[in-house]
């Protein structure tokens, strides 16, 4: 049960220091630079809740494979300085093969790492520092430590130069000028990690989660998008804001998350595919507006990048724990659709399908992120031209009412369920969306049998369309099966593989498409499976209780779930794995 | 304003659809309905160009009385719906309409924000100070020692909403109230508004004879205005202050940057996909 970083080469490492001493930028520049290496990489960020500066925490994961989670253990602990550090502690698992690096002159390391019995060493970062005009710890220390892992000096002078290339010349030529000295004082022969890596065929890309899922809103057809600035979902926004004018498209900046739903189902309604993005709180806000869609079938999408809740919860940390509101949240029986993105990389696909699914569907979807895909970036392989059957593809586009017919009904049910839409600007397609119950042209109703009707329409498009196989992603076979959803998949994967390869076989389902859940299809993959474990980061089991209430489960199906916000680590659901198989067996 | 030329023979019961309206028979808002239909018919707007926008409420009603385009929202979000249509169809004519609770209460920071963001929109304020389609409880319109409502049985004890002043203050650059009882001015008026290049607010002063008969009297009480419209908001700031929330006309219009994106395609996703490759 070994990690892989130390299977296969590569490394996981954690930058801590105060405001100001520039250990995400350090960390921003390894990422860069490992990929240039031919690595692997996911660099997760931790900060505390200063609005400037303040303490931060950098955490690197590299190797020649896929970096899907952070690992159990962290290698290498640099220590820029110890301010407050010890507030990341639980964030930071070291062991006696770990080593903290550090400069003696920034002081004591606090006792809680020490605990750890990593061993420490004291390398001259300051004095380096000094020695160079506007010399800084971190870029020392950087240049120090991409020498100990072994790579060469073009990767990391590629990844300062991509990373700092817009504070201008000056800073970025003081910066390279520190790594260089650094990397030529590091001893050779403590370099811990072979620098194995082969470059790639095709470039690899460089992506947050957050600007995933931006790119996957514009590749699905995205053109409007109104939001209210949220961690940690702003990252969002603020990538499509100047990208959606370079589209024709654009952004507005909403009073509130009422309004923003709001917007977009107008914009939607004028015929533009629509989204917003925000967190639990700002999803609480829209929960009305989105039954407003789901009535008027109005197709809007949804991005929430979930934090810990409830309330204000934690903003910059990870939780799943939206999974509930995301379900049921609207009043009235209101069908919609609910993703979640698996990884960073699957933010682009899993946005775009959901754009394609409400726009064909003409419904809402609800895209489920979380803070830990969403703020933290990648090395990835780039993505293939459709997620899915998103896109361009014709069965995932709306259904628009071309010709003037006078007998033109909006809501006229249909087999699929799906009627054609009239966009302003159709001469006699004219209608009102309507929040009330209405009549298949559109005119209120309170009938029952128009209630009926309308329901089992809105019902119907959903159930009945078929989804492909998008709706999970399944890694594996087994006897057991590790059965998650959204972030979690990461972890769970990575379980798996080491399970199997230490003689446990072990299936791996995650969950993409989580409402409407494709039952059939899930009890078919989890088969006659001795053991299954639903793995999953909120404190309820959500998804656990969602699926035994959908009887997608199997009665000894068993949970392990726990709130954020520390990751969940592969080796915790391993061990969580084994612990159930065992109680199945006794 | 974008305005598609039609026949000229559509008159202004070709604009009102075949549903039939909720309201109560003398009700205020049928008069508004028809002075809609006669401003679009004055304008000679295509049916399909235009947009009805509105949330909750009797007056909300009113797009599904239209035939036009229309969109019959949720409590107080006409004005963010009318918003978002508007920034991705600036080709439409996008008309809001609701009442004093929906606009001002549930609705009231969406009004604050539209009349900043300053986008080509009409919005008609059907203002009877109260809510009716509840049955008749208090509205930030309401006078403070009104009691007949069961909710507030010592009056609201609050002074009322001043829909104008609060325009003004938060940059709406058309201002005017009319009255139902009074179409031809209501017409004018509207289509005064529509023509507006940005938010126009038109409050429409619309008995409620069920909720609030003794309004009978407003016909007695409206007056025209007393001086000219002004672009000054300071002039405006005066006149509106010392108003008697009874005088009709056009207060205020001034030109004023209009919110509206424009943005010409010049990139594709994959062209922006570049930035990511290492």
């Amino acid at each position: 049960m070994t990690e892989r970083s130390t299977l296969d080469g590569g490394a996981a490492l954690a930058i801590t220091g105060s405001g100001g001493s520039g250990a995400v930028t350090a960390g921003l520049i390894l990422l860069a630079a490992v990929g240039r290496a031919g690595y692997y990489g996911l660099l997760g960020r931790s900060a505390g809740p200063q609005i400037r500066g303040g303490e931060s925490a950098a955490m690197l994961r590299f190797g020649p494979r896929p970096i899907e989670c952070m690992g159990d253990r962290f290698d290498l602990l640099v220590g820029l300085d110890w301010e407050n550090v010890a507030r990341f502690a639980d964030e930071l698992p070291l062991d006696r093969n770990s080593l903290i690096l550090t400069d003696a002159q920034a002081g004591p390391i606090p006792e809680i790492l020490v605990r750890s019995g990593a061993q420490v060493r004291s390398l001259p970062w300051k004095a380096l520092a000094d020695g160079q005009t506007e010399g800084r710890v971190n870029m020392v220390a950087l240049g120090m430590v991409g020498a100990m892992l072994g790579l060469p000096p073009d990767a990391l002078e590629a990844g300062a130069r991509a990373t700092l290339g817009g504070k201008g010349g000056r800073v970025l030529a003081h910066s390279l000028e520190c790594i260089r000295s650094g990397y030529a004082a590091a001893d050779a022969q403590s370099s811990s990690v072979p620098s194995s890596a082969l470059a790639p065929a095709v470039a690899r890309w460089n992506i947050s989660g957050n600007e995933a899922a931006g790119l996957g809103g514009v590749r699905g057809g995205v053109r409007f998008v109104a939001a209210y600035p949220i961690t940690p979902a702003s990252e969002v926004l603020e990538w499509l804001a100047p990208r959606l004018e370079l589209l024709g498209g654009s952004l507005l900046q909403a009073e509130d998350e009422l309004a923003s739903i709001n917007m977009i189902i107008g914009s939607s309604f004028g015929g533009v595919p629509s989204l917003t993005a925000t967190s639990g709180p700002g999803l609480s806000l829209m929960v009305e507006g989105l039954g407003l869609a789901v009535a008027s079938e109005t197709p809007v999408v949804v991005v929430n990048v979930q934090r810990g809740g409830p309330s204000t919860g934690i903003p910059t940390k990870s939780e799943q724990s939206d999974l509930n509101i995301a379900l049921y949240g609207l009043h009235g029986d209101a069908p919609h659709l609910v993703l979640a993105a698996l990884g960073i990389r699957d933010c682009i696909d899993t946005v775009a399908w959901a754009v394609g699914l409400a726009e064909h569907l003409q419904t809402v979807a609800i895209v489920l992120s979380d803070q830990i895909l969403g703020q933290s970036r990648a090395i990835v392989d780039p993505p293939g031209d459709r997620a899915f059957g998103a896109g361009e593809t014709p069965h995932l586009q709306r259904l628009i009412a071309r010709d003037a017919d006078p007998d033109h009904r909006r809501y006229r049910p249909t087999p699929d369920g799906v009627s054609p839409m009239a966009l302003p600007g159709l001469a006699g397609g004219m209608y009102t969306g309507e929040g009330l119950e209405h009549g298949p042209g559109g005119a209120p109703s309170s009938r029952a049998i128009d209630h009926a009707e309308q329901l089992d329409k809105r019902l119907r498009k959903l159930t009945g369309f078929d989804y492909g196989p998008g709706w999970a992603e399944i890694r594996g076979e087994g006897d057991h099966v590790l059965l998650t959803w959204g972030s979690a998949a990461g972890p769970v994967f990575e379980a798996a593989e080491r399970l199997r390869d230490s003689g446990t076989p072990t299936r791996a389902i995650a969950l993409r498409l989580l409402a409407p859940l494709q039952r059939e299809a899930l009890l078919e993959a989890i088969g006659s499976a001795g053991s299954i474990l639903v793995v999953e980061q909120n404190q309820t089991a959500q998804c656990f209780a969602y699926l035994h209430s959908q009887q997608a489960l199997p009665a000894h199906a068993r949970s392990y779930a726990r709130p954020g916000p520390l990751p969940l680590r592969p080796g915790e659901i391993m061990r969580a794995l084994t612990e159930s198989a065992e109680r199945e067996e006794t | 304003m974008d305005v598609a030329v039609i026949t000229p023979t559509l008159r202004a019961k070709d604009y009102k659809s075949e549903v039939a309206p909720v309201w109560c028979p003398g009700c205020g808002h049928f008069a508004v309905l028809s002075a809609v239909t006669k401003a679009l018919a004055h304008l000679k707007l295509a049916k399909e160009r235009v947009a009805m926008i509105s949330g909750i409420g009797c007056s909300s009603r009113l797009p599904a009385y239209v035939d036009a385009y229309g969109f019959h929202g949720i409590h107080g979000r006409a004005l963010p719906l009318a918003s978002g249509l508007k920034a991705a169809r600036p080709d439409l004519t996008v008309i809001v309409a609701g009442g004093d609770g929906d606009g001002f209460s549930i609705g009231g920071n969406h009004f604050l924000h539209a009349c900043r963001r300053n986008m080509d929109l009409t919005y008609i304020v059907m203002d009877n100070e109260v809510y009716g389609m509840t049955k008749g409880q208090a509205s930030p319109t309401t006078q403070p020692d009104w009691a007949k409502s069961k909710l507030t049985p010592h009056g609201t004890g609050m002074r009322p909403f001043l829909p104008t002043a609060i325009a003004l203050a938060a940059g709406a650059s058309f201002i005017a109230r009319g009255f139902a009882g009074d179409p031809n001015g209501l017409t004018k008026l509207l289509v005064e508004a529509i023509e507006h290049p940005g938010f126009a607010f038109l409050q429409v002063l619309s008995p409620c004879q069920t909720f609030r008969p003794e309004q009978k009297e407003w016909k007695h009480l409206v007056h025209p205005a007393d001086t000219a419209p002004t672009d000054d908001p300071v002039e405006a700031a005066r006149f509106i202050q010392a108003d008697d929330g009874m005088a009709l006309g056009l207060f205020y219009v001034r030109r004023l940057p209009v919110w509206q994106p424009q943005n010409q395609p010049t990139a594709t996703p994959a062209d922006l996909e570049r930035e990511f490759v290492l």
